[in-house]
C-alpha cells in the first residue's frame, strides 16, 4: 500500500475494498494504532488530530480470527477484560457488559464457556468486547472471512442489529460487497498500483468503476453470473474410488452412555459415494455432517471405523488390493491428491519452487521431470514470480493457488478439495473454478467439500448430499 | 485438557478456598514432607489429605483415576530403588542371588515412594478444583502479580487445546503431501520434529494475533487495570492454611513420637 490520501469525517460509515494483499488490513492496523515500527513508512496518519498510537482508547477493531480474539475462558468475563484495562471502576463494569452483550443479541448466560461457542457465536462476542469500550472509530477486518455460511450470516445480521443508527465511524474491509452495502454510505477502493481508485456514494462507485472493482477480485453486486463450466460430453471414464457404508468415529470418543448419548455420535455413519474419472463432484450438507471427515477418509488420510474405501485397478494399479488408509505415502499422493481447508497446514518447504518440487521428487522422479512439472504449475497457477518467495509469506489467494498446486505436482487422478473457495476474493475464486474444470476436463476426478453454492452451480456434474447423523 | 476439567462439585467447601490459599497450603505441606526422608511422615500427611479430599468435592475414584499414570510412575521408582539402593544397613530381608534387599534399603524406598505421592496428591487435587480464571483473579489480587504475566498466560492457556486438534491435522497434511516415515526410525523422528516445527511456527503465529487483539483492547495501555471480579480474602482461607500447618506439624510430632523421624539434612 502507498500513496493512500484519505479523509473520513466524523460518522462516516466507509467500505474499504482493494486488491487482495493490497495493504487494507495494514491500514486498519494503522488506523488502531497497532503497527508496529516494521516496513517502511511514509506519510502520516492521525485520528482525531493525534498519532493512532496516542488515541488508542477512540478506536475499536474486529478481526477474521474469533478463535484468537477471546482473552478469558467465560463470555461476561471476556467482555469485561477491555472495560478492565482501561480502569473502568468495578460497578459499572457489568452493566456495561450486559448492555453490549444484549446490543449485539448474546442469547447465553454469563458464564458460558467461550471454548464451546460456534465461530459465529464467538465472533459476535468477540464485537461485544469491542462495543462494550464503546469505540468513536469501529474498524472492522473481514469479520466474517474466517466463518462457514451459518456463522457469516449470523455475524452479518449481528452487525446490521448493532450498527444501525449507531453515530461511530466505521471503516469495514469485506469483499462481498452485496453483504456490506446496507452498513456504509461510502465506498473507497484502492488501487493496487498505489493510490485510491475511487471514492465516493456506493451507487455512483459501483456504477462507474464495477468492472475495474470485479478485476480486483471484489464482488461486486449484480454482477453476470459466472457461465457454467460443463463437462465435455464425453462419457464419465471409469470409476476410481468407491465408498461403502463407510462410517467414522473419533479414537477417544467415549462409549454410548445414557448420560451422555449425544458425545458418542459418530462424524459420520452408513455414507456411499462413489467418483469416476473426469466427474466434478460437490460435498454438501450442514456443519457437523462430516464433511471433512469423508474428505479425509476418501482422501486415505483416516482408516474408516466402519465400511471401506475401494480404490479401482484403474487408479490404485498393483496397489488396489489394499485400501488407500494403507498405502505408502508416496504411492498416495500420486494418485489421490487431498487439499486442506487451511493451506498453511501443508507448506513443507521454504521456497514455492521447492514446495511444488518436493511430491515429484519423494515419488522418484527424474530431475528433468521434476523441473518440467514445476514450470508448468508455475506458469498455470500464476506463480511464477513467486517461485523463490517463503510460501508462509503469500496473500491468502495465492497461499490457497499453491495448496491446490502442491496437491496437483504428483499428478493424482483423484483431487479431493475441503472448502476451497472459502474466504476467497473473485479472482482466485474464478481462477480456481477454471483450474478445477479443466482437470475435470481432462480425465481428473475432482471431489469439493463446500458450502458455496455458486461455485456448485458452475462447476458440480454431481452433488452428494450430507446429514448429521443420527 | 483432560486433566483441567473440574473433578467435582466446585462448591465443596475447601474446593471453594481462594486459589492463593490453596497454594500456600499445598507449599506448606510439600516443605514439611520434602525436610523428612522417613517414610512415617509422608504416611500421616498422606492419610490425612486422603481424608479431606470428600471436602474438596472429589471423589475417590475420580482421583484414582487421574492419579493412575502417578501411581505407576512411583511404582516403578520404588521397585528401582529397592534393586539398586546402596544402603547396606539393616537386616537382610531377601537375598536371591545377585538381589540383595535389606530392611534400610526397603524403608528409603517405601519413603521415596510415600513422599512423592504425598507432594503430588495436594497437587493434583487443587489443579483439579481451581478454575484458572479464579487462579489468575487472586494471583493478581492478593500477590500483586502482574497482570500482564497472569492474565496473559490464562490467555495463551485458551490456545492450547487448538495444538492437539492442529497437531493430527500436520500429521494427516503430511501424509497427503507423500511424506511419511515408512518404518524408518532417522526418518520418523525427523518427521516428528518438522511436524513439531511447524506446530511451534504456526502456535506463534496464533499468539502474536492474540496479543495485537488483547493489546487493541487496552491491554498495553498504562492506565490503572480495574477489576470485575473482587476477590476476598477471608478467614476461611487463613484457616485453611493454618490447617496445613497444623496436619504437617502432626506428621512431623508422629514421626517424632514413634522415633522414626529422620530429618533431610
Amino acid at each position: 500500500m502507498r500513496d493512500v490520501d484519505l479523509d473520513i469525517a466524523h460518522g462516516e460509515r466507509v467500505l474499504l475494498l482493494g486488491p487482495s494483499g493490497g495493504g487494507k488490513s495494514t491500514l486498519l492496523a494503522a488506523l488502531a494504532g497497532l503497527l508496529a515500527d516494521s516496513g517502511e513508512q511514509a506519510g502520516e496518519i492521525t485520528v482525531d488530530g493525534l498519532p493512532p498510537a496516542d488515541a488508542r482508547s477512540r478506536v475499536g477493531i474486529l478481526f477474521q480470527d474469533p478463535e484468537t480474539q477471546l482473552v478469558m475462558r467465560r463470555a461476561g468475563d471476556d467482555v469485561a477484560f477491555g472495560l478492565e484495562n482501561r480502569g473502568v471502576p468495578a460497578e459499572r463494569i457489568w452493566p456495561r457488559v450486559r448492555a453490549a452483550l444484549e446490543r449485539v443479541g448474546f442469547g447465553y448466560p454469563l458464564d458460558r464457556d467461550t471454548a464451546s461457542l460456534s465461530g459465529g457465536e464467538q465472533q459476535r462476542l468477540a464485537l461485544a468486547g469491542v462495543l462494550a469500550l464503546e469505540p468513536s472509530l469501529l474498524l472492522l477486518d473481514e469479520p466474517t472471512a474466517n466463518l462457514d455460511p451459518d456463522g457469516a450470516a449470523l455475524v452479518r445480521q449481528t452487525l446490521d442489529r448493532s450498527l444501525r443508527g449507531d453515530r461511530a465511524t466505521l471503516v469495514l474491509v469485506e469483499h462481498r460487497v452485496a453483504e456490506a452495502l446496507p452498513l456504509v454510505d461510502r465506498v473507497v477502493a484502492l488501487s493496487p498500483g498505489g493510490g485510491v481508485l475511487a471514492d465516493g456514494p456506493p451507487d455512483e462507485v459501483l456504477r462507474r468503476h464495477g468492472d475495474a472493482l470485479a478485476a480486483l477480485g471484489v464482488w461486486v453486486p449484480d454482477a453476470e453470473p459466472v457461465p457454467r463450466r460443463t463437462r465435455p460430453t464425453a462419457p464419465p471414464g471409469p470409476m476410481l474410488l468407491t465408498a461403502r457404508q463407510l462410517g467414522y468415529r473419533y479414537p477417544d470418543s467415549p462409549a454410548p452412555t445414557r448420560s451422555a448419548p449425544e458425545r458418542s455420535a459418530p462424524a459420520l455413519a452408513g455414507v456411499d459415494a462413489e467418483v469416476g474419472a473426469g466427474e466434478a463432484v460437490a460435498v454438501r450438507g450442514p456443519n457437523g455432517a462430516g464433511k471433512s471427515t469423508l474428505a479425509l477418509l476418501l482422501g486415505g488420510l483416516l482408516p474408516p471405523s466402519s465400511g471401506a474405501v475401494v480404490a479401482s485397478t484403474a487408479l490404485a494399479g498393483r496397489y488396489a488390493g489394499r485400501p488407500p488408509h494403507r498405502w505408502r505415502a508416496a504411492v498416495l499422493a500420486e494418485r489421490i491428491g487431498s487439499v486442506f481447508q487451511n493451506p498453511e497446514h501443508q507448506f513443507l518447504a521454504a521456497t514455492v519452487h521447492d514446495e511444488l518440487a518436493l511430491g515429484p521428487r519423494r515419488a522418484g522422479h527424474p530431475a528433468a521431470d521434476v523441473a518440467k512439472t514445476v514450470d508448468d504449475l508455475l506458469e498455470r497457477l500464476h506463480l511464477a514470480h513467486l517461485a523463490e518467495a517463503n510460501p508462509h509469506t503469500l496473500s491468502g489467494g495465492e497461499r490457497r493457488r499453491l495448496s491446490v498446486a502442491t496437491a496437483l505436482a504428483a499428478a493424482p487422478r483423484v483431487v479431493i478439495l475441503d472448502e476451497p473457495t472459502f474466504g476467497q476474493d473473485l479472482r482466485t475464486w474464478t481462477e480456481l473454478l477454471d483450474l478445477l474444470s479443466g482437470l475435470r476436463d481432462d480425465g481428473t476426478a475432482v471431489v469439493a467439500v463446500t458450502h458455496d453454492a455458486d461455485f456448485v452451480a458452475a462447476l458440480a456434474d454431481r452433488c452428494l448430499d450430507l446429514e448429521r447423523p443420527a | 485438557m483432560r486433566t483441567l476439567a473440574p473433578l467435582g462439585d466446585t462448591s465443596a467447601p475447601l474446593a471453594r478456598r481462594d486459589p492463593v490459599a490453596k497454594l500456600a497450603a499445598m507449599m506448606v505441606l510439600t516443605i514439611a514432607l520434602l525436610a523428612a526422608v522417613d517414610p512415617v511422615t509422608p504416611a500421616a500427611a498422606l492419610a490425612a489429605e486422603l481424608a479431606l479430599v470428600p471436602l474438596f468435592g472429589v471423589r475417590y475414584r475420580a482421583l484414582l483415576r487421574r492419579s493412575g499414570t502417578l501411581l505407576v510412575s512411583v511404582a516403578g521408582i520404588a521397585v528401582t530403588q529397592l534393586l539398586f539402593g546402596t544402603s547396606d544397613s539393616g537386616p537382610v530381608l531377601l537375598d536371591a542371588g545377585p538381589l540383595v534387599v535389606t530392611a534400610g534399603v526397603a524403608t528409603t524406598a517405601l519413603g521415596l515412594a510415600l513422599r512423592i505421592v504425598a507432594v503430588a496428591l495436594p497437587g493434583l487435587v487443587v489443579v483439579a478444583t481451581t478454575d484458572p480464571t479464579d487462579l489468575a483473579d487472586s494471583l493478581t489480587q492478593h500477590l500483586r502479580v502482574p497482570a500482564r504475566f497472569a492474565i496473559g498466560a490464562l490467555a495463551a492457556f485458551r490456545l492450547v487445546p487448538l495444538l492437539a486438534a492442529e497437531w493430527e491435522l500436520l500429521t494427516l497434511a503430511r501424509r497427503a503431501r507423500g511424506v511419511d516415515a515408512g518404518g524408518n526410525p532417522v526418518a520418523y523422528v525427523r518427521l516428528v520434529v518438522s511436524t513439531a516445527f511447524a506446530l511451534l511456527v504456526g502456535a506463534i503465529r496464533r499468539g502474536t494475533r492474540l496479543a495485537t487483539a488483547m493489546d487493541a483492547r487496552g491491554f498495553d495501555s498504562h492506565v490503572p487495570r480495574s477489576v470485575a471480579r473482587p476477590r476476598r480474602f477471608t478467614a476461611a482461607d487463613a484457616a485453611m492454611i493454618a490447617g496445613a500447618v497444623g496436619i504437617a506439624a502432626a506428621a512431623i510430632g508422629t514421626s517424632v513420637a514413634t522415633g522414626a523421624f529422620r530429618p533431610l539434612m
